[in-house]
């Protein structure tokens, strides 16, 4: 009973420990988003790796994910004969919810593991306390340049998932479904808000680039500096990406969209 | 590779990516047609205005003129007071013109249709539509004709 009760304690008092790391980590990379910016050719180089190298995944998944849309909404829509309102369903469910939240889960699968491999690596060859040792502030030149091309990534790259998921919504329903053109477009323009919709859709995709940068990043500095500790940080950095960003994503739809 | 290639592909991510962000304001949300949204006002009683919304559209004749932007009641009319915000273009409303809540569709959502009037005189900012019609609503038109029937 009291080795069970101590099992609790511990494990509180760990999580706790690694929140409170995590927040000052976060503080310290937000302080050195200043210098990130007055330096842009650090994070010029970083946006390259972890937004123009994502673009090829989010482009086809979006362009896929639009055009299961266009099917399934068609063959559901045509039972009540309002094939109309395809435009909407595919371009609400796109702006609102599947641009932004499926943006993040590939991020996280696709740049937030790479981040985290990265800087487990530097830790695990002490590049990083070289860094230190040289009085360049590992915070400054490695975290937050790479914190701030998340946070310009993102909203472009779930914007750029959610066009294209329309046009292949397009495709399949008035291309090959025979939708009429004209009242797909009108249609959605009718239903779709642009300051509730697609500014909320960015608002999200932002909020979601802050939570998967961190979580990699802190991952990676925060990793146990042998082979193993890097592959399991990878995995919890997908692991909690995917989960911050589902559960984000509730209360931020809760929040934004809750009251209509 | 060089940082000339990063660069270019950088400006290159970052201008389709506000490409999307165009496309999405300008044809997929209403921003096209919103900019257009300057207008006058109109304001119309209904008895009862069913399910109407703000952002419910107005039509005449079908074609699409302006939207609702205010739905109030009114405690001194007992009423409710919908506010209309009609395109500039469209001032040739007459002073008898008549507002009707519809329904587009079987279950569709509603809207308000305008039927021009005979009159000369147009019906200029802040006016009120005098003649108005409200929403059907179906468990009435129910009761009526369970009435009817078990009266006859």
């Amino acid at each position: 009973m009291m080795n069970w009760l101590q099992n609790l304690g511990r494990k509180g008092l760990l999580l706790f420990e690694g929140l409170g790391r995590a927040a000052i980590f976060f503080v310290g990379m937000v302080g050195g988003l200043g210098v990130a910016l007055l330096r842009f050719r650090l994070t010029l180089r970083e946006i390259y790796s972890v937004g123009v190298l994502s673009l090829v995944i989010i482009v086809v998944s979006g362009l896929f994910v639009g055009m299961v849309l266009g099917l399934q909404g068609y063959v559901n829509f045509a039972k009540f004969n309002a094939e109309e309102s395809l435009g909407i369903f595919v371009a609400l469910s796109l702006v609102r919810e599947l641009g932004p939240v499926v943006t993040g889960l590939l991020y996280a699968g696709r740049a937030g593991s790479a981040l985290t491999a990265e800087i487990g690596l530097m830790k695990t060859t002490e590049q990083l306390a070289a860094m230190e040792m040289m009085a360049v502030d590992p915070m400054r030149r490695v975290f937050a340049p790479r914190f701030l091309a998340g946070i310009i990534s993102m909203p472009l790259l779930a914007a750029i998932f959610s066009a294209v998921g329309v046009l292949g919504g397009y495709f399949v329903g008035v291309g090959l479904l025979g939708v009429d053109a004209g009242s797909y477009w009108s249609q959605m323009q009718a239903s779709v808000d642009f300051s509730e919709d697609i500014v909320n859709g960015v608002i999200k995709s932002a909020v979601f680039g802050v939570a998967c940068n961190w979580i990699a990043l802190y991952e990676g500095y925060d990793a146990v500096p042998t082979a193993e500790g890097v592959s399991r940080a990878t995995t919890k950095t997908v692991v909690r990406s995917a989960l911050a960003v589902l559960g984000l994503d509730f209360i931020l739809t809760a929040l934004m969209f809750g009251d209509i | 590779m060089t940082t000339r290639f990063i660069e270019i592909m950088v400006g290159a991510f970052v201008a389709v990516g506000c490409a999307a962000l165009f496309m999405l304001a300008m044809k997929v949300s209403n921003l096209s047609t919103l900019s257009s949204a300057e207008g006058y006002h109109l304001t119309a009683y209904f008895e009862n205005i069913g399910g109407l919304k703000v952002r419910s559209p107005i039509t005449v004749s079908g074609v699409k003129v302006g939207q609702v932007t205010g739905i109030v009641f009114d405690p001194d009319r007992l009423q409710a007071k919908v506010t209309l915000l009609l395109e500039m273009d469209h001032d040739y409303f007459s002073t008898d013109t008549a507002a009707s809540i519809y329904t587009a569709g079987l279950l569709g959502e509603q809207y308000i249709a305008l039927e021009p009037g005979a009159e000369d005189e147009t019906l200029k900012d802040g006016d009120t539509v005098e003649f108005t019609q409200s929403a059907l609503v179906l468990e009435e038109i129910v009761s009526k004709f369970i009435s009817n029937v078990a009266s006859s």
